[in-house]
């Protein structure tokens, strides 16, 4: 069985790779972590909605390290990068439009459903922890 | 340019050549994980629909705040899926240097690391079986769900239900990668791939593997994070 794959080129993905990504994977993780306990003291919506950004950003950094490195697409020819990434880009419509549509879905909502707006502002009395356990009530 | 073409009149593709460089199961895995990470984008992306079009939601650090052998009533948020996170990226990482023991012919060091990973997918499976019965005994289930909204005001079942399906769905894939990986450590340990010449499977199974990490950076940022 002759394999024409066996003659792959296997540039990159060294040793010295491997530590330095796993090292770049880490250490965005525990910003990320930072960031998030960091954000249960803060109240400001606005400020929140920056650190979420920040945390997005950094997440798709991670993704990168591990598609491009990991999985080494990086060191793939063109061609396939191209065929994998190319796709993709629909993510960009796809995010963009359904989170609109969600969001504009809810300011509809809250101006012309006023039962829905009054569902949203009652306060329910906070349950006892650790008293109740309805899954065992069935 | 045009050395190989002369002899043909048809335009396509005849063979003899792979445009991507890569064997034929390897270029059908990455397209398989492109469908995949459009069903996983579909969920996420249904999830933010929903959550931008609800007034309240359970807030991430109220709902994932205990962690195994904690005491009652513990508030201890983000501390155990960091450490799920790293257990998955922990793996990840011995999924590569197994590829590229393979890429070495070193059995040896493929089998180790193989089992390596196997343990590090059994681990996070572990956690998150706990995590799932901890808050299937909170109350917490398809259908039910017993957190109030970060505001105080009540909540739907919408988080739970996206809950449970998106890491049910991320959790067999784990899963399957797991089983993969055990018919691979038997394979090498059988000396199939010795007979063959070449490890390309692990680098396969190693992409599954990749990608099921890869699902929970997002999973991980879209359910516990933000």
């Amino acid at each position: 069985m002759e394999h024409i794959a066996t003659h792959e080129e296997h540039s990159g993905g060294g040793n010295k790779e491997i530590i330095k990504v796993t090292i770049i994977l880490s250490v965005l993780t525990i910003v990320e972590l930072i960031l998030g306990f960091w954000m249960m003291g803060i109240t400001s919506p606005g400020f929140r909605l920056a650190i979420k950004g920040t945390i997005v950003i950094l997440m798709m950094a991670k993704a990168f390290y591990i598609v491009a490195y990991f999985m080494h697409l990086k060191h793939e020819v063109k061609n396939l990068i191209m065929t994998i990434c190319v796709p993709l880009l629909l993510f960009v419509w796809f995010i963009a439009a359904f989170l609109w549509d969600g969001n504009s879905f809810r300011n509809l909502r809250n101006t012309f459903d006023p039962h829905f707006k009054e569902q949203s502002t009652i306060i329910v009395p906070k349950k006892a922890e650790g008293k109740e356990h309805p899954a065992e009530k069935k | 340019m045009s050395t190989t073409t002369t002899a043909t009149t048809t335009n396509l593709w005849t063979g003899g050549k792979s445009p991507f460089n890569v064997e034929y199961g390897k270029l059908m895995m990455w397209y398989f994980l492109m469908s995949d990470a459009f069903t996983f984008g579909a969920f996420l992306i249904s999830y933010g629909t929903i959550r931008f079009s609800t007034n309240g939601w359970p807030d991430p650090n109220e709902v994932f705040r205990s962690f195994p052998f904690a005491p009652e009533g513990v508030h201890a948020p983000l501390v155990f899926v960091s450490v799920m996170t790293f257990i998955l990226i922990i793996s990840s990482v011995t999924m590569v240097l197994a590829v590229k023991a393979g890429q070495e012919m070193n059995k040896k060091a493929v089998s180790l690391n193989l089992v390596l990973t196997i343990i590090g997918g059994i681990a996070f499976l572990s956690c998150q079986a706990w995590e799932w019965n901890h808050l299937f005994h909170e109350g917490a289930w398809w259908g039910r769900n017993p957190f109030m909204n970060a505001d105080g005001t009540a909540s739907s079942t919408n988080f739970t239900n996206y809950f449970f399906t998106i890491t049910g769905f991320h959790g067999f894939h784990v899963f399957s990668g797991v089983i993969i990986n055990i018919i691979m450590l038997i394979m090498t340990l059988t000396d199939q791939f010795e007979k063959r010449g070449h490890y390309l499977m692990i680098e396969k199974a190693g992409l599954y593997w990749h990608f099921v990490d890869l699902v929970w950076v997002f999973v991980f940022t879209c359910f516990y994070l933000i």
